[in-house]
């Protein structure tokens, strides 16, 4: 990661991160009694304060992120209300895909009568990137002996704005408290979703068309920033650069899954070049 | 999407086609992460790949848009993508300052080609 630059509350973070790292002594005496009753318990509970959630909801819900997502999700709310599905349905599909390409997939592809299984496929697809964002983030907020299930919410919460945020600000934080605060981060990107989603439903109809232009543009663009800000190695900002150029190459010439091909072939073409310098070099 | 027929598919084809397909990745990455160095060479590799792909999506949802983006001539968007990106170089590498420079650029131009 680059340094963070002007990029939401640079003074307001470091202070929350300090005030609870001077929580954590009496959090630790909070779990000795316990461990004494019983000889079984852990020696480290998880910390039963909901303060770390709580900083990392004042973290996501005042960065630049809400913004964009806020936007986004407007979008794809306006977007749903203009394919017939419900309101409920949309608020059910931000909870549980949580994923903004991939919404605008599956609604405008489903809205369509497009098969459900090329439409699988292709929210599949646009998600791949969450796989390698899972794979790097949790080895960060992990607690080591601590469940395996503990991760599953950060894992289903990981999305790009949630993996930039925590990924900067967690690993100042004493470790005990980073699932709780990555949890807080993706419930308070999530619920600034979940209130767009809505409010772009009801005023899909009052919605001048540049407005929704402008939203639907939101997701490309804070996207690309966001992309080109973190590719610090030449390995990816070349995969950058051959995705952008594979694959609208491989619609033109409507290869099937051109997504994936994008993937694997621009993907793989950056990593041999950065392999062949590191020969080099 | 009135009847409740419908109405419950629909939410069947979010799980199927929507929730399903799209959370594998997560579980996968709560599998794969377990006991996995950060800087080995098999996730250089993957995030070369994850990095292509989202380009990939990137590219498609600028040139081949949903719905209402197609309302604006596609030299128009191109102009804005870079204006968005050059923005951000400019104003001190801010996501936000590129966002609203490729906006601006993406909703003013299309109200001067308007008129």
């Amino acid at each position: 990661m680059s340094r963070p630059s002007s990029f939401a509350l640079p003074a307001c973070v470091p202070r929350a991160a300090e005030r609870l790292r001077s929580n954590a002594p009496c959090e630790t005496s909070n779990t000795t009694p316990m461990a004494t009753q019983s000889p079984v318990a852990p020696p480290l509970a998880p910390p039963k304060s909901p303060r770390p959630f709580v900083a990392g909801l004042r973290t996501a819900l005042t960065s630049v992120f809400s913004l964009v997502l806020f936007g986004t999700y407007l979008g794809i709310g306006a977007l749903a209300h203009d394919f017939g599905f419900s309101v409920h349905w949309i608020v059910a599909a931000t909870l549980l895909v949580w994923a903004g390409p991939a919404q605008v997939i599956l609604v405008s592809a489903l809205g369509a009568g497009a098969a459900p299984f090329e439409v699988a496929i292709a929210v599949s697809l646009s998600s791949l990137r969450l796989l390698p964002m899972v794979v790097s983030l949790l080895p960060v907020i992990r607690e080591p002996g601590s469940p395996a299930w503990r991760l599953l919410m950060p894992a289903h919460f990981t999305a790009v704005s949630m993996w930039v945020e925590t990924m900067r600000i967690a690993p100042n934080m004493p470790r005990a408290l980073r699932v709780a605060f990555c949890n807080g981060v993706g419930a308070g990107f999530m619920f600034s979703a979940c209130v767009a989603s809505v409010a772009g439903f009801y005023l899909a109809a009052k919605l001048p068309s540049l407005l929704t232009a402008g939203l639907l543009f939101l997701t490309p663009i804070a996207f690309l920033i966001s992309v080109t800000r973190n590719a610090k190695w030449l390995v990816d900002r070349l995969a950058l650069a051959l995705g952008l150029v594979i694959a609208p190459v491989l619609v033109v010439f409507d290869v099937g899954l051109d997504i994936l091909w994008t993937g694997i072939l621009g993907g793989t073409i950056a990593y041999a070049a950065h392999r062949w310098r590191e020969g080099m070099a | 999407m009135t009847m409740l027929g419908t109405e419950l598919t629909a939410y069947v084809l979010l799980v199927l086609v929507g929730f399903l397909p799209n959370e594998v990745w997560r579980w996968l990455g709560l599998v794969v992460s377990h006991g996995l160095d950060e800087d080995s060479e098999i996730v250089v590799w993957v995030r070369a790949v994850a990095t292509a792909v989202l380009a990939g999506v990137i590219a498609k949802l600028t040139l081949f848009p949903p719905g209402a983006l197609l309302l604006v001539p596609l030299p128009l968007r191109l102009v804005a993508v870079v204006a968005g990106v050059i923005g951000f170089f400019l104003i001190r590498r801010s996501v936000f300052a590129g966002v609203v420079v490729g906006e601006t650029v993406l909703m003013g131009g299309t109200l001067i080609l308007a008129r």
